[in-house]
């Protein structure tokens, strides 16, 4: 097995998972955190006659991770042709 | 006409359609029995996890749960939240590995028939409890809009997914799916529309929840807000102090949704890794459509229910008894609505006496002597047509979006559960040289055997049958999802390690749920009364498989780690599944 395909391979597992750290955190970000724990300090902020941690809860995180699926799609998808990958 | 032709006529209609893309999409090859061949577009595979992914439960309990307020967000996020996690973590890597089922990614991986069985086990254990709360459903909606009894319209409803299921497999079942949720998305959100419409002006449901209440011309959370607090009720939108089960309770739900096998096997109909990625992009879209009417519907259907009872304000006498609106009287009838004139003063107090403050003071000062009116939850949604005067077709095509919701899932699960028995029991396991066309009639056998199952359960429901948050999500977040993930992310783990995971997940979860909802889920037989004070570190029995999961990665990590490497062959095979080289060896070199 040559070394240099491994490294070219391990360049692309590493843009991947640094791809999914990033996606993962954005995906706690706004429902365990704006949505849930970090509620209470953004109280202050008014969406539509509540708060905008409600709603994050009830719709902003939705929206997010219909976003951050087809954002991940699109990078990994790109990420495939620039490394030639074929089924 | 009446309203029980017209929701006859949907309903009739729907199941002709249902059955004419049964004899359309039969399946010729275990392929297309077990995925649909292969090539199904991601964006109509979207559709298709939709329903598979919407039940009865959500269509007709899910806008009740969430009208209690903030705190049951976690359904929303929970049964959202998953997709992102089998989009990065599981669905792209399971296309790609080409598996036919989740066991037998397992077996393949893990190099290990132990390991396999294991997870039929614990798939089956999953699925079948899900079916039967679908089975039921299906009942549930029939009995509701055709004046049949619940027993006769499960009958109907199992020989409607025998057709298309056992003739088209997973291809009969994606066809229809699609179908059926386009009927779904249309019976649950027209109502939304026309309700939003007249309380806020807005079209969408979604906008009109953060919208202005059009009677009052207060947003209509700060409209709703008051009116709750009024009556003695929890504000809608109030914080909930301890955030710790909410936060366990969605994260179960979340990790649970990415185990659960009847969803995953979705995503190995499409052609390719990046159909795959795609095609969940699509199934949240779908998905987010309906997730979103919901907390809409909720908040609306809320403050609707209360204005009807307080017609003139909630600082004002509630509405007489004798004046009530006709849907008022009929769904008393169903006993979803029942009224107790406690006080005896003929009006209708709906209010919460479970507020002592609030019995002692302004109910005591208005006379009234305990809440009068019992809702089911379900009333929101059922009820929905009739409370905002819409049409009549609306009413049936809400009949053909309940039963399109139960039978969505119901053979999306039977699917599951039969391909997991002919092709990884059978196949795999116990019958090796079982050739295609016998493996594909063991395939409809099972299949035919998990119809004949899951409407006997559904017929004569276990106690178990009412737990499928707690027992379906938990085993799924504490068995399958570690299972897989570790597979691809970590090539150290081995099939000890895999093995002795699974189980210590299962039981983790299995027997903390067991301790407080009883043994088996027979009464009495528990350990510890399900309250807070009794729960371990404050863990509700229906968040723990986030615990059995963080169990099952500890335990397959550390056992792995004190046994062998796993093989070259096996380490190729995860090389495969992950980088754009392929590998030397490919999965041929190392089956079951």
């Amino acid at each position: 097995m040559a070394t240099e395909i491994n490294e070219r391979d391990e360049a692309y597992w590493r843009h991947n998972v640094r791809l999914i750290v990033f996606c993962l955190s954005v995906w706690a970000l706004v429902s365990y955190g704006f949505g849930m724990l970090l509620r209470p300090l953004l109280m202050g902020i008014s969406v539509g006659g509540a708060d905008i941690g409600f709603w994050f809860a009830q719709q902003g995180s939705i929206l997010t991770f219909v976003a951050l699926v087809f954002f991940y799609a699109m990078q990994m998808n790109a990420l495939d042709q620039k490394f030639g990958m074929e089924e | 006409m009446s309203q029980f032709a017209i929701n006859l006529i949907f309903v009739i209609g729907s199941f002709t359609l249902y059955t004419g893309i049964a004899i359309w999409a039969r399946a010729r090859s275990t392929r297309e029995f077990y995925i649909a061949g292969g090539n199904v577009h991601p964006t109509v595979n979207g559709m298709a996890t939709a329903a598979d992914w919407l039940s009865a439960a959500s269509f007709i309990s899910v806008a009740g749960l969430i009208s209690v307020g903030y705190v049951n967000s976690s359904f929303i996020m929970g049964w959202t939240g998953g997709y992102v996690l089998l989009a990065t973590l599981l669905a792209p890597y399971l296309r790609r590995f080409g598996t036919y089922t989740v066991p037998d990614f397992v077996g393949k991986r893990y190099v290990s028939r132990s390991a396999r069985v294991v997870a039929v086990v614990c798939l089956i254990v999953i699925s079948l409890t899900y079916v039967i709360g679908q089975m039921t459903g299906a009942g549930v909606a029939f009995a509701r809009f055709l004046e049949v009894s619940s027993d006769v319209g499960l009958i109907i409803s199992a020989c409607v997914v025998f057709a298309y299921a056992v003739l088209g497999g997973m291809k009969g079942v994606t066809y229809t799916q699609v179908a059926q949720y386009v009927v779904l998305i249309l019976a649950f959100t027209t109502p939304a529309i026309y309700l939003s419409l007249m309380m806020t002006g807005h079209f969408l449901p979604q906008s009109g929840l953060f919208g202005t209440h059009a009677e009052s011309g207060l947003p209509l959370l700060q409209k709703l807000d008051e009116v709750v607090r009024d009556l003695g009720f929890r504000d809608y939108t109030a914080d909930v102090s301890n955030k710790w089960n909410m936060f366990l309770f969605t994260l179960t739900l979340m990790v649970g949704t990415a185990g659960l096998p009847h969803i995953i096997i979705r995503f190995f109909t499409v052609p390719d890794i990046r159909d795959a990625r795609r095609s969940a992009g699509w199934a949240l879209v779908f998905i987010a459509l309906f997730y979103t009417t919901v907390p809409a519907l909720a908040g609306m259907s809320r403050l609707n229910l209360l204005e009807t009872v307080y017609p003139h304000g909630t600082t004002q006498p509630a509405l007489a008894y004798d004046e009530r609106p006709d849907w008022f009287e009929n769904w008393e009838k169903t006993g979803l609505l029942r009224w107790d004139d406690k006080n005896g003063d003929g009006r209708i107090q709906f209010y919460n006496d479970a507020n002592a403050d609030f019995a002692a003071g302004t109910a005591a000062e208005r006379g009234w002597a305990g809440n009068e009116l019992t809702v089911n939850n379900d009333i929101l949604v059922l009820a929905l047509p009739e409370i905002a005067n819409m049409p009549m077709w609306v009413i049936g095509l809400m009949a053909a979006g309940g039963v399109a919701a139960a039978l969505s899932t119901a053979s999306g699960l039977l699917l599951a559960i039969s391909s997991a028995v002919s092709h990884d029991l059978l196949k795999n396991t116990l019958m090796p040289n079982l050739s295609d066309e016998r493996e594909m009639l063991f395939a409809r056998l099972s299949m035919v055997g998990a119809i004949v199952i899951a409407t006997w359960l559904g017929l004569n429901p276990p106690g178990f049958a009412a737990q499928t948050v707690a027992l379906a999500f938990g085993m799924a977040a504490a068995t399958l999802f570690p299972t897989i993930t570790l597979g691809i992310f970590v090539k150290r783990i081995n099939s000890k390690g895999a093995i002795a995971g699974m189980l210590a997940g299962a039981v983790t979860t299995v027997g903390y749920i067991f301790m407080y909802l009883g043994w088996f889920f027979i009464p009495g037989t528990n350990n510890f009364p399900n309250t807070p004070e009794f729960w371990v570190l404050g863990i509700s029995p229906l968040s723990v498989g986030v615990i059995g999961a963080v169990v099952n990665f500890t335990v397959a990590a550390l056992v792995s780690l004190a046994t062998e490497t796993p093989s070259q062959a096996v380490q190729d095979m995860v090389r495969r599944v992950r980088y754009p080289t392929p590998a030397p060896v490919a999965t041929a070199g190392a089956t079951r």
